[in-house]
């Protein structure tokens, strides 16, 4: 009931969905940086989609396990391998007792969403399993993994019984769901988002530039915010507002004039002024991006970015009705 | 009252235009939208989170759309709900009329030791604004404060009321790292470092109460609205209150 962490890695930590009402007590979302990839992960294993999975940030992570699971992965381009077998983004794989799961640096992207049947077993903190890493709370002792943790498993499900037996001897499932949602990493993606309360506060320059640029990813980003170098936006008028509340995607720009993309682990609050919001079903191209990638940035409408997502979750469901067929 | 999209899963209501110029009537404004928006429980609301003058909702656009909300327009649905809400009966920012008692308002004194080994930046606060360090600890002490709004990391308090005698510049420097109940000055406001965290604020003393605890619900002890106080403490007082 358990897997040991043979080597960490160099930041590797216990995610789910995230700490979602809490805000008034300053407690960040947090949860993993791309939800989809940890529902299709879970989904995957014959979880629950909202169970506690691994985030596993530019790989270097070695993983024995003691007992018979069902594994499957999704984010960034990486290569996954138990023994000499390699593991394909996305597919459903039966792991045997004392096997190894490695892990390697990735080509492209930067994280990874592992789950394991059964989940990790981490105590609920405030209502998730989520590792807090500005707070130190959560996860495993609110903190990343360390060589030779012990990460507590729960007990695979009924459904997961059932993969078990079935992949046993193939160890690979055959299905998968879209590529773009076990790979969503794309060269030079372009983020759309919507207005922000603030749009109107930057020149028509400003707005131009911010929509039509690039913008390379500084190094200084982190599950915080994706923070990038160049250019600069001017903004019209300097004086600094009074806080107000900020969300996971808010694009906010400081007075050094270099935006900031926040991601699930920021502030409640923030004092800068709010350019534009990323929609929902971009955060897992964000989720990938790393120093020196550099992105774009387009408007689109709160009606798309609804329509967007709607349709993503409509095809969700349908994939976890198809599985079913595979769980029974 | 201006309500403006905060992404596609959340939005920002602006209860009041102002807040320096009256801060508790602005407060109170906030938190009576925050109740009734809380007893409305909108269609696919998951959270709400008040700052100074706005509280932000967030909200499942999939859940609200299945609620019936139209996709064309789930935002305009958001906001002609709210203001109903918020309009209903009397407005929340009548002059502060009809918002005048706060029920269960709370009334919370922190204990502070203000000793240079913690409070390491009181001689600076006591240069910059030409009083001895005792002064300032007394002014620190005698002011009455209130929660404005709860952030920056989990369970820090951002207190108005701050003697304006007492404003000092937040560092230019920020520190990279502040003790878990650094009691600190920064700019007009005043507020406590609920855990161990970089911080610019000038710090002048340490309470020994733990703001935030993971393991409580609520975590946090101070929450926005709270009357609060400093009351002067020894080192004994204080490390007998840390164990």
């Amino acid at each position: 009931m358990k897997a040991t962490i043979a080597r960490a890695g160099f930041l590797s930590t216990v995610q789910d969905l995230g700490r979602t009402s809490l805000r008034q007590f300053g407690v960040s979302l947090g949860g993993a940086l791309d939800a989809h990839a940890l529902r299709v992960a879970n989904l995957l294993v014959g979880n629950n989609e909202s169970d506690a999975a691994l985030e596993i940030t530019f790989g270097g992570l070695q993983l024995r396990f003691s007992d018979e699971r069902i594994v499957a992965w999704g984010g960034g381009e990486f290569a996954v391998r138990v023994g000499s077998t390699h593991l394909p983004a996305g597919h459903s794989v039966f792991i045997e007792r004392g096997e190894k799961l490695e892990i390697d640096r990735p080509k492209t992207g930067c994280r990874l969403w592992l789950a394991i049947s059964g989940g990790i077993d981490a105590p609920l903190v405030l209502g998730s399993r989520s590792t807090d890493l500005r707070a130190n709370f959560g996860g495993f002792n609110g903190r990343p993994f360390r060589d030779g943790d012990e990460l507590p498993l729960g007990t695979n499900s009924e459904r997961a019984k059932i993969l078990i037996s079935k992949l046993r001897g193939e160890k690979i499932a055959r299905w998968k769901p879209p590529h773009e949602w076990s790979s969503p990493t794309r060269p030079e993606p372009v983020l759309r988002v919507v207005r922000g309360a603030d749009w109107d506060r930057f020149n028509d320059v400003t707005i131009q530039r911010f929509t039509n640029q690039r913008f390379t990813v500084s190094p200084d980003s982190d599950r915080m915010g994706v923070r990038f170098e160049a250019p600069e936006l001017q903004r019209s008028r300097t004086a600094d507002l009074v806080s107000e509340p900020v969300a996971p995607g808010t694009v906010q720009v400081p007075p050094s004039g270099q935006p900031i993309l926040l991601l699930g682990d920021c502030q409640t609050i923030g004092g800068y002024p709010k350019i534009a919001h990323m929609i929902t079903v971009d955060f897992p191209a964000a989720a990938q991006l790393r120093a020196g990638d550099c992105v774009r940035f387009r408007e689109v409408s709160l009606a798309d970015a609804h329509r967007l997502l709607i349709e993503r979750e409509r095809n969700l469901q349908q994939f976890r009705r198809g599985l079913q067929a595979h769980f029974s | 009252m201006q309500i403006t999209p905060l992404g596609d899963s959340a939005l920002i209501v602006r209860v009041c235009e102002d807040f320096e110029g009256s801060p508790d009537k602005a407060l109170n404004a906030v938190l009576a939208a925050q109740r009734r928006l809380e007893n409305a429980a909108l269609p696919g609301a998951m959270d709400l989170a008040p700052a100074y003058t706005t509280i932000a909702l967030f909200f499942d656009p999939v859940h609200a759309i299945q609620a019936g909300a139209p996709i064309e327009n789930v935002f305009d649905w958001f906001a002609q709900k709210i203001r109903e809400i918020l309009n209903s009966v009397y407005p929340v920012a009548d002059n502060g009329q009809a918002v005048k008692s706060v029920p269960g308002e709370r009334s919370i004194a922190i204990p502070v030791c203000y000793e240079l080994e913690l409070g390491f930046d009181l001689d600076e606060v006591a240069a910059h604004t030409k009083m001895s360090v005792q002064e300032v600890i007394d002014l620190h002490c005698s002011a009455r404060y209130r929660v404005s709004c709860v952030g920056f990391t989990p369970g820090f308090p951002f207190l108005s009321g701050l003697p304006d005698k007492l404003a000092t510049p937040r560092r230019s420097i920020p520190r990279k790292e502040i003790p878990a109940g650094s009691v600190a000055i920064g700019g007009r406001q005043t507020g406590i470092y609920s855990t161990k965290s970089p911080g610019g604020w000038n710090v002048i003393g340490r309470t020994p109460l733990r703001l935030f605890d993971p393991k409580k619900n609520p975590p946090a002890v101070l929450r926005a609205g709270d009357r609060v106080r400093f009351r002067a403490i020894t080192r004994e007082e204080f490390e007998r209150a840390g164990k």
